[in-house]
């Protein structure tokens, strides 16, 4: 390796009283992009069970470049039979050159995947019924971690739950608060710009009201529960995976699903109504605001109207809603998170995951409750 | 304070400083880790940098790779002073730098032959046909060619380590840093593992600095190093880890060297 520039790397066959001889000169520096493979009939003319030797008189600088050249005659040779006197090589060269196998590893099959829609439908059917059958165990399990918790044998530590509550409740206050207001606010501005037409503009109080409190104030919350907390959880779960902590707590004997699964989904059913409630007050808030301003309606025409239009059972159906979502975000969110692989990118499709299963669940689930609302009357 | 070493061999002396730490402090907020951290590591050397556990060693090979800047001392690479001027500077410096890092720290999302690939595609212009001899060369040099393909979710630890360490070679960088190289790895693996980084040496003249605590490993391959100290958070001694094996006279290097109990665990006051 001498520092005197020496141009291309080059090289050509001779063949001198020993055999033949590789002449290699120029500099070999593998960035500079100039490596010439050696070709697949380089060895031709040379005769079986000669040997190969090197000269390097000439050699400028070298680097792995000079390496990637050398493994190829290596593997010319060697399917030709032909002996490398690598001896002749400079020393390190030599002993990297040690370091590589004769043939490269054939590269792996393609994935074979054929079109076979009968087998996919059927694989499809039975992964599906079988998440289904493993999320219900998941929830079982967890409930029945929620029995033992409550009869003061379970497995759940209480500063978990306090903690989960924490993230969950109050510090999602303000954004439960600023999506409601703005969707009561939306509500209201829709109904006036129809209700204004009848002169019925009182009744954006009802309208508002009832809608917030009977669909948007629990979707809305639960939507925006799902995004926070469910992805949060979902993604804290991949990582543990991802860490072996899961595997630990395995190993300790220590349930999964009343140590981790318990406490997450009880602070999002613990703290979900209540900010449903809180999302009522505010949505109503933010058409009273709009009516107020907008509209000829007086704060305390408002109010009474409010009041007589919503029935207390509006309340106690959206209540009931909340609480299924809770438990929908917190136990799919988990199993997501549980499911998920053990890598860096696995966190980022398991938190994803969770999120979009959430928002679609709350959803279809909300659309359930309509049909089941409907039927009873209420 | 620090045990000065004779030559290592006649041939050593002649080698120039590539890196030097003058009068380095390291500090995580108020906490120092380690200061008045002082030494040289000549070109082709293995150093050590000893220590028992906590003691800094990983913070200072931070420090050198650029992932820390000291508190105070200078950081000279082949004469450039590291953290003096830009970030566009310290990148330009860091381009001679190949880590491999603790737990490999492949790239989850890229196959292993992506990991070697991707800062040839950065930092290179080089066609990606030149790219994929280059990444079979080098995952052929850790005999790793066979998992070119597989993820690093798919690998054993002693996979990661060696795809880890074909990564660190990726650019041809002449300084190459490991950290803990072969931890949890078997004895027959590290051994291999010991004996290409002396190939990688002797074959692309690089330069090598290593963190470690396995003995045999520093035995066998390092030819310089320092050793660390947890209590005074400075180096207590100086030289190849077979020569502070035989000839340091410091209870903590000694205990160390040979694996026993220090008799004096309090006995250093300074």
């Amino acid at each position: 390796m001498n520092a005197t520039d020496h141009g291309q790397p080059e090289w050509h066959l001779d063949s001198d009283a020993s055999g033949t001889v590789v002449v290699l000169s120029g500099e070999w520096i593998a960035q500079d992009g100039r490596i010439p493979p050696f070709p697949a009939d380089g060895l031709r003319q040379v005769e079986k069970g000669q040997g190969i030797a090197f000269r390097t008189e000439s050699l400028g600088r070298w680097d792995t470049a000079l390496i990637s050249f050398l493994w190829d005659l290596k593997q010319q040779a060697t399917r030709a039979g032909l002996e490398l006197r690598t001896d002749t090589l400079p020393d390190s060269a030599r002993k990297l050159l040690d370091l590589l196998p004769e043939q490269p590893a054939p590269p792996p099959a393609p994935p074979h995947r054929a079109f076979a829609p009968v087998t996919a439908v059927g694989a499809y059917t039975i992964d599906s019924l079988t998440e289904i059958g493993t999320v219900t165990e998941l929830g079982a399990e967890t409930a029945r971690g929620a029995l033992a918790a409550a009869t003061g044998r379970g497995r759940m530590r209480w500063t978990d739950l306090m903690s989960n509550v924490r993230d969950a409740g109050p510090s999602a206050l303000l954004i439960v608060g600023i999506v409601n207001f703005l969707i009561g606010a939306i509500l209201a501005f829709v109904g006036a710009v129809q209700l204004r037409k009848f002169a019925a503009d009182i009744y954006v109080a009802s309208l508002v009201g009832i809608a917030v409190v009977r669909e948007m104030s629990a979707v809305m919350t639960a939507i925006i529960m799902a995004g926070r907390t469910g992805g949060a959880y979902a993604a804290r779960i991949a990582t543990m995976q991802g860490n072996e902590e899961i595997d630990a707590l395995t190993v300790f004997g220590i349930p999964v699903s009343s140590y981790l699964i318990l406490p997450s989904i009880l602070s999002l059913i613990l703290t979900m109504p209540f900010l449903y409630l809180y999302g009522c007050l505010i949505g109503m808030l933010g058409g009273f605001c709009v009516a107020i301003g907008m509209l000829t309606v007086t704060g305390a025409g408002y109010f009474h109207q409010t009041i007589n239009a919503i029935a207390l059972s509006q309340f106690e159906f959206g209540f009931v809603k909340s609480i299924f979502f809770a438990a929908l975000i917190g136990l799919t969110s988990c199993r997501i998170g549980l499911r998920a692989g053990r890598s860096a990118a696995d966190v980022g499709v398991a938190a994803t995951r969770a999120v979009v299963v959430g928002i679609v669940g709350v959803i279809a689930l909300d659309a359930i409750f309509a049909v089941i609302a409907n039927t009873l009357g209420i | 304070m620090i045990d000065t070493v004779p030559d290592m061999s006649p041939g050593d002396a002649k080698r120039e400083t590539l890196m030097s730490l003058q009068d380095i402090t390291l500090a995580f907020g108020p906490k120092i880790i380690q200061q008045n951290v002082s030494f040289d590591v000549r070109r082709g050397s293995i150093f050590a940098v000893m220590g028992g556990s906590g003691c800094g060693k990983s913070t200072i090979l931070k420090s050198m790779i650029g992932l820390l800047r000291p508190r105070q001392g200078r950081y000279l690479v082949g004469g450039d002073n590291y953290w003096q001027g830009d970030d566009a500077h310290r990148v330009e410096v860091s381009r001679r730098f190949g880590v491999l890092f603790q737990s490999a720290a492949l790239w989850s999302s890229l196959t292993v032959g992506e990991n070697v690939a991707l800062p040839m595609q950065m930092f290179t212009k080089l066609d990606p046909g030149t790219i994929r001899r280059l990444v079979e060369l080098k995952l052929g040099l850790v005999d790793m060619l066979h998992a070119i393909d597989q993820y690093p979710s798919e690998l054993s630890g002693g996979m990661k380590k060696r795809a880890g360490l074909a990564r660190a070679m990726a650019l041809d960088p002449d300084i190459l840093f490991f950290d803990e190289p072969s931890a949890g790895l078997d004895p027959i693996t590290s051994a291999r593992l010991d004996d290409l980084i002396v190939n990688l040496r002797d074959g692309l003249g690089a330069t090598i600095i290593i963190v470690s605590h396995e003995l045999p490993s520093l035995f066998a391959i390092a030819d310089d190093g320092i050793f660390l100290d947890a209590r005074t958070k400075t180096p207590i001694a100086r030289g190849a880890p077979s020569w502070l094996r035989d000839h340091c006279d410091d209870p903590q290097v000694h205990a160390f060297m040979h694996r026993e109990r220090p008799e004096t665990p309090s006995g250093r006051t300074d």
